[in-house]
């Protein structure tokens, strides 16, 4: 029996694991390190209508647990993807995660219009979170109803579902996520990176040309851990989660917190095999629970009478 | 390219904060091209989550051992300078594209040209070239004699000339100010240090068949984050230093 299998809108994953947009390319550099079709889905990297070069480098610092990028949303536009990314991904048979970035709702629109129809593309993942581009996005992600706005806009030219990811550098993410319910999502994912900075001692500069960055990695998963459980009871609508997830027992936390299926990002850097090796722990540690499907577990925090009882 | 688990056979200051780190283990015999690297885990648990790429400084592949000389320097090369005997080391690898050496033919010339702890990688390249039967000169920029390593491993090899920025050991200046010698009998030239050095390189290499290694800060070291990109002469305007580098033709890459 497989114990390990979520189900969200448009996504039927055989275990809640996939690689986080950004932090996997288009998947065919880990391709070489082991077998995709051992993820539950892949997320690629952000596209963009037309191609975007990104920020000047340096692009990323080490940070305590965690670090720091402003990539700036490098990409060789839908086109390219289409035509040189996504057919590296057929052979695997798993669920694609579009990641869509733009700087005006047109561009959303149309990357979204595009890249819905391909066969290949599961669903949409609109990125209104970047922080590595003035205008990259952001801008939406920070008010309640031009998110909701351009959900909206974008549901209605897309023909496969749509998530919305979140940005933390909100002061109230529930409002953020019942906006974008109310707008017709299809689900969340979150979250993206905090803005964060580091200064060299030497040069006495911040050590990214672009002088922020967003922060990701385990240094985040408390906040990650805290905005889903907030989201997740404030909507309906599924979340995918990530932050900092870096084992088994991570993902089990995302999911008690609300989470439905588990986005694994910076944790790839660290060792490329890390999607593979925490799928393959998940069933040590839901036996350590004392649960027989993964599903169960979702929202456990705060769902009430799923805890388990003391005595055990 | 595998993640590697290596054990720790001695480690070594060869000079003033350089530390020789020999290493051993299942894996080492894909390291056969110069010019590559391999991407270092330091640190245990989950505090330093970015590895660091070494070059590959010699390669005994028949033994499966590995040398890298690095320089300690900031927390994660420093933590990397506590590995003694009985440790293990973590790393990916052999990864990137190294240096080319069918662009030179047995009985030719090759000039290699090294700044600081661009020189390492120049060990192994210069040995396999000198076993292919080129003959090989090198040009070796340190800051100061302390800094400087290997210089009598480089003369078993070929022709050595030396310069420090405060000439207390060959002549006062640059590897730039050291090498017409050999650039004057039309080498294919081969080379790695910091951007600065490189650029004063391509006056003196023009006309001249020449090869550079690059570096760049890295996140994943396999091609999938886009954080190591340079400004290229090429169809996407892009190179990855990590998976399309290191080395390059000196036309492709923007300095
Ligand atoms: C292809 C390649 C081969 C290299 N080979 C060698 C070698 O053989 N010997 C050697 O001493 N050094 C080599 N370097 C440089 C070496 O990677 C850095 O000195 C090292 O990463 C610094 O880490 P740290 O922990 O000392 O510094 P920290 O300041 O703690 O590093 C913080 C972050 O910045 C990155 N970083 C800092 N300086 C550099 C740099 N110059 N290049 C790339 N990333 C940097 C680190 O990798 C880390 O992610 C090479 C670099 C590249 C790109
Ligand atoms: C190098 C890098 C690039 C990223 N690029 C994107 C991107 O293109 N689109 C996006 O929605 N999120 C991007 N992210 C954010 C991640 O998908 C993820 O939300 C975040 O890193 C938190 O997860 P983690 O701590 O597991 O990395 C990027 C993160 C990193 C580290
Ligand atoms: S370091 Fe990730 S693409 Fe080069």
């Amino acid at each position: 029996m497989n114990r390990l299998n979520v189900s969200l809108p448009g996504l039927e994953m055989k275990n809640p694991i996939m690689p986080a947009s950004g932090c996997f390319g288009f998947g065919k550099d880990y391709a070489k390190w082991y077998d995709l079709s051992l993820l539950g889905a892949v997320a690629i990297k952000a596209a963009t209508v037309s191609p975007r070069f990104g920020n000047p480098t340096p692009r990323v610092a080490e940070t305590e647990s965690g670090m720091l990028n402003a990539i700036g949303l490098q990409n060789p536009g839908v086109e390219k993807i289409i035509s040189e990314e996504l057919p590296h991904l057929k052979p695997y048979g798993i669920p694609v995660v579009a990641n869509i970035a733009g700087t005006a709702e047109e561009d959303y629109m149309e990357a979204a219009e595009i890249l819905s129809k391909h066969e290949l593309v599961s669903v949409l993942e609109l990125n209104i979170s970047c922080p590595n581009v003035k205008e990259g996005g952001i801008q939406f992600g920070t008010a309640p109803e031009a998110a909701a706005r351009l959900t909206k806009m974008v549901k209605k030219v897309s023909s496969k579902p749509v998530y919305v990811k979140l940005s933390p550098n909100v002061s109230d993410i529930r409002e953020m996520a019942q906006a974008v319910e109310e707008a017709g999502a299809d689900g969340l994912s979150m979250i993206n990176t905090l803005i964060g900075m580091r200064i060299d001692l030497k040069s006495r500069q911040p050590v990214l040309a672009n002088k922020t960055g967003g922060l990701s990695g385990p240094a985040i998963k408390p906040v990650a851990v805290r905005m889903i459980y907030e989201a997740s009871q404030a909507v309906s609508i599924p979340i995918i989660g990530m932050g900092g997830v870096m084992t088994a027992e991570d993902v089990i936390e995302m999911m008690l917190a609300g989470a439905s299926a588990v986005a694994v990002g910076t944790a790839n850097f660290a060792n490329p095999y890390a999607c593979p090796e925490i799928i393959a722990d998940l069933e040590r540690v839901l036996d350590s629970m004392d649960v027989s499907h993964i599903s169960e577990i979702i929202g456990g925090s705060w769902k009430p009478c799923k805890t388990p009882s003391l005595s055990r | 390219m595998k993640r590697l688990n290596l054990n720790v056979v001695s480690q070594v200051m060869i000079a003033d904060n350089i530390f020789e780190l020999t290493v051993e283990g299942e894996g080492v015999e894909s390291m056969k091209v110069p010019g590559q690297f391999v991407h270092v885990r330091t640190g245990e648990g989950f505090s330093s989550l970015l590895r660091r790429p070494i070059s590959i400084c010699d390669a005994d592949t028949a033994n499966n051992r590995l040398k890298m000389v690095y320089r300690a320097q900031g927390k994660g090369t420093a933590w990397l300078s506590t590995r003694s005997r009985g440790d293990k080391i973590d790393l990916l690898g052999p990864l990137g594209n190294g240096f080319n050496q069918d662009v030179v033919e047995a009985g030719g010339k090759a000039l290699l040209v090294g700044g600081g702890i661009g020189v390492p990688p120049l060990y192994y390249l210069g040995r396999k070239l000198a076993q292919k039967g080129v003959a090989v000169s090198f040009a070796l920029g340190f800051q100061s004699s302390k800094d400087a390593f290997y210089i009598e491993k480089f003369k078993e090899i070929g022709r050595v000339a030396v310069a420090t920025a405060d000439g207390t050991i060959g002549k006062k200046g640059f590897v730039t100010d050291v090498m017409d010698k050999f650039t004057a009998e039309q080498p294919v030239v081969f080379a790695c240090g910091p951007s600065p050095m490189l650029r004063a390189l391509n006056h003196k290499t023009e006309g001249l068949n020449a090869y550079y290694s690059f570096e760049e800060r890295m996140g994943c070291g396999v091609g999938a984050c886009f954080a190591c990109v340079c400004e290229a002469a090429t169809p996407s305007g892009y190179v990855k230093i990590c998976s399309d580098g290191p080395v390059f033709k000196k036309e492709e890459v923007s300095i």
